[in-house]
């Protein structure tokens, strides 16, 4: 009998390690080990790649457009220059009707499609180019503005936004204050705020910080007072009959028992901040990886494009890396985060 | 002597003694007339309907009866944490409003801080008092050595098994020196065999601190090897139904389930509990036949 209990308690951790199941080819929410795991990840950002590069490097899939390397006696092309292939086609039927010497060139995708090999390519030269305005920014000079103006946006909007939330969350006459202005206010859209931020907060810092704080601080408030409203009451409970009273009921046990899930709402309004950035950098005058991208996109260097636009990427996914695992740190109690 | 001869009413001498000298002590908790109402949308329920009695000075008194008869109502209506909706609660005959520290309450669920370690849940009742950080932590080391978790002091409520957090919860309310501590079905989340030894500890912690205890159960065997009394409640509306003196003399040990005066109380739970007439022939819940027979016939 004993024996039976531990077969049957075994099977669930054979299937844990992988094993398939005879006919169960559909496992709903079946764990997966370590190697699996990192090995699709891996693959989540592999496969765009492989698409990208397939369509980049095989020259039948798509290129719709023709690379002059030498013009012959068309007057208007020039070695370097993109053209459709129904154009690059009648220039050859001219020529040879005409015998005229005929054009030459390479199947290649439009300008704003840049291979893998460029984009990677112009991450280091994109930061080792000289800026080209006169009193331009170098790229990491650009980054540095970014990473400026979210991080003052974002502190400022948790310094309204965390505290608010939590009374919210907590308390039942405040929330009902607070939150039907809010959350009529959030429906606003944060960049028609542009112009008017501008008029009260000059061109500078100011009006692109404010987007960001408008952008995120609405959400902010619902989103931290939804949180902390799911605070555990049974914990509350025991501390009423342990004594606890009035505000020590929030600092020492609402508070506590939603800091974490307080830390991983943050998180999550840290990359809504980063979706305003763009948004706020236009404004007054652009600064930041903005003004970069607009430059680069004016002189059409759209691997410095897409680098840049890559580069935010990394930077939002970094810092959520980064804050993740000092989470589980902070937190070592907290489960759902181990 | 066995269960059909022997009177759960017989009581043997020194535990007649021994509850005479209970009743000659101070009241502690006296409830007086209590009545309950929750409203469900147009009607009414009545969950508790002028329930009154009293416990004694280290008393300890189960509270039992049938789901659905109030008794985890009547444990949060004594913590404070619900009005009465009629009566009144005294405490060393003053009326109690509201949750305080002098009424310890150990819940169902596993209620400790995760946030804390073992240490500082035992602490935060004293912090709350504003008593210094070291004394409450000489206090707090001092409980944890009565249950024997001294060596988990510092490790956090998930690290422990349920019947060690239990364990806790039960010292992080008597370390505020409640006047009474309530139990609302404390064990009922632990397996069969934890719960006997969490019984036995329970009993041990009991016998060497100065505690009145009102311990709600569903579980027959457990209130009769923990309790003095019984108060059985009826249940719809939930009413006194019978005050059991249980004729066990103490210290209770694990010999004494089979012994024919714990099978007579039981017997009479039983009878009061499952006897009623919910069980007769208007019985709501018919049981049905398992169909066994269909399967055979498949195979």
């Amino acid at each position: 009998m004993l024996n039976a209990v531990e077969v049957v308690g075994a099977k669930p951790a054979l299937s844990e390690t992988g094993d398939a199941v005879p006919g169960q080819w559909f496992r709903v929410r079946a764990p997966l080990t370590r190697r699996v795991r990192i090995f699709l990840a891996i693959c989540s950002f592999l496969l765009p790649l492989a698409v990208w590069s397939a369509v980049s490097y095989v020259p039948f899939l798509w290129h719709p457009d023709v690379l002059i390397s030498d013009p012959g006696d068309v007057d208007y092309f020039l070695p370097g220059m993109r053209v459709t292939k129904a154009t690059f086609a009648s220039e050859i039927a001219n020529s040879k009707t005409n015998h005229t010497d005929p054009p030459q060139g390479t199947p290649c995708n439009p300008v704003y499609l840049p291979a893998p090999g460029d984009v990677l390519a112009a991450f280091y030269t994109s930061f080792t180019t000289p800026p080209q305005d006169q009193d331009g920014l170098w790229l990491h000079q650009s980054l540095w503005q970014s990473i400026q103006t979210i991080f003052w946006g974002f502190v400022v909007s948790s310094i309204i936004g965390v505290p608010l939330g939590i009374l919210c969350g907590a308390h039942s006459g405040i929330a009902r204050l607070v939150e039907p202005f809010v959350e009529f206010f959030r429906y606003l859209p944060a960049p028609a705020f542009g112009t008017l931020a501008v008029a009260v907060l000059g061109i500078y810092a100011g009006p692109k910080i404010a987007i960001i704080v408008i952008g995120t601080l609405f959400q902010q408030i619902l989103i931290i007072a939804n949180t902390t409203r799911k605070a555990d009451f049974a914990l509350v409970e025991a501390a009423l009959t342990l004594g606890t009273r009035n505000l020590r009921l929030l600092t020492s046990v609402i508070i506590p028992s939603v800091l974490p899930d307080l830390y991983r709402d943050q998180r999550i309004l840290l990359g809504w901040a980063w979706t305003y950035l763009i948004v706020a950098e236009l404004i007054g005058a652009t600064t930041g990886i903005s003004l970069f991208i607009t430059q680069q996109s004016r002189y059409q260097h759209y691997a410095n494009v897409y680098a840049a636009i890559a580069m935010i990427g990394i930077l939002g996914l970094g810092t959520d890396l980064v804050l993740a695992a000092l989470g589980r740190k902070l937190f070592p109690w907290d489960k759902a985060a181990a | 002597m066995n269960a059909d001869t022997l009177s759960y009413l017989d009581q043997p001498p020194e535990v007649q003694a021994r509850l005479a000298r209970l009743k000659a002590r101070n009241v502690i908790v006296s409830v007086e007339g209590v009545s309950k109402r929750f409203a469900t949308g147009q009607s009414e329920v009545t969950a508790l309907e002028s329930l009154s009695f009293r416990t004694h000075q280290r008393e300890f008194l189960c509270v039992i009866g049938p789901s659905g008869c109030g008794k985890s109502t009547l444990a949060r209506i004594l913590a404070g944490l619900e009005p009465a909706s009629g009566g009144v609660v005294r405490l060393d005959g003053k009326p109690v409003q509201g949750p305080g520290r002098e009424r310890g309450m150990v819940f169902q669920g596993y209620t400790l801080f995760p946030w804390l370690s073992v240490r500082r849940n035992v602490m935060f009742g004293l912090r709350m008092a504003n008593i210094s950080k070291a004394e409450a932590q000489r206090q707090a080391d001092e409980w944890l050595a009565l249950v024997g978790l001294e060596k988990f002091a510092d490790a956090y409520p998930h690290q422990l098994s349920g019947g060690m957090k239990q364990r806790v919860a039960i010292i992080r309310a008597l370390v505020n020196r409640p006047r009474v501590l309530l139990m609302d079905e404390p064990f009922s989340a632990l397996d069969a065999q934890t719960r006997q030894r969490m019984q036995a500890y329970l009993l041990e912690i009991w016998r060497k601190v100065d505690i009145t205890i009102i311990f709600i159960t569903h579980d027959l065997d457990e209130a009769v090897f923990l309790a003095d009394r019984i108060l059985v409640l009826d249940a719809h509306p939930g009413r006194l139904r019978e005050m059991i003196e249980v004729p066990l003399p103490r210290p209770r040990d694990a010999a004494q389930l089979a012994s024919p005066a714990f099978a007579a109380t039981k017997a009479r739970l039983e009878a009061l509990i499952h006897g009623g007439e919910a069980h007769g022939e208007d019985d709501p819940y018919p049981a049905v036949p398992l169909l066994t027979s269909v399967s055979n016939e498949v195979e």
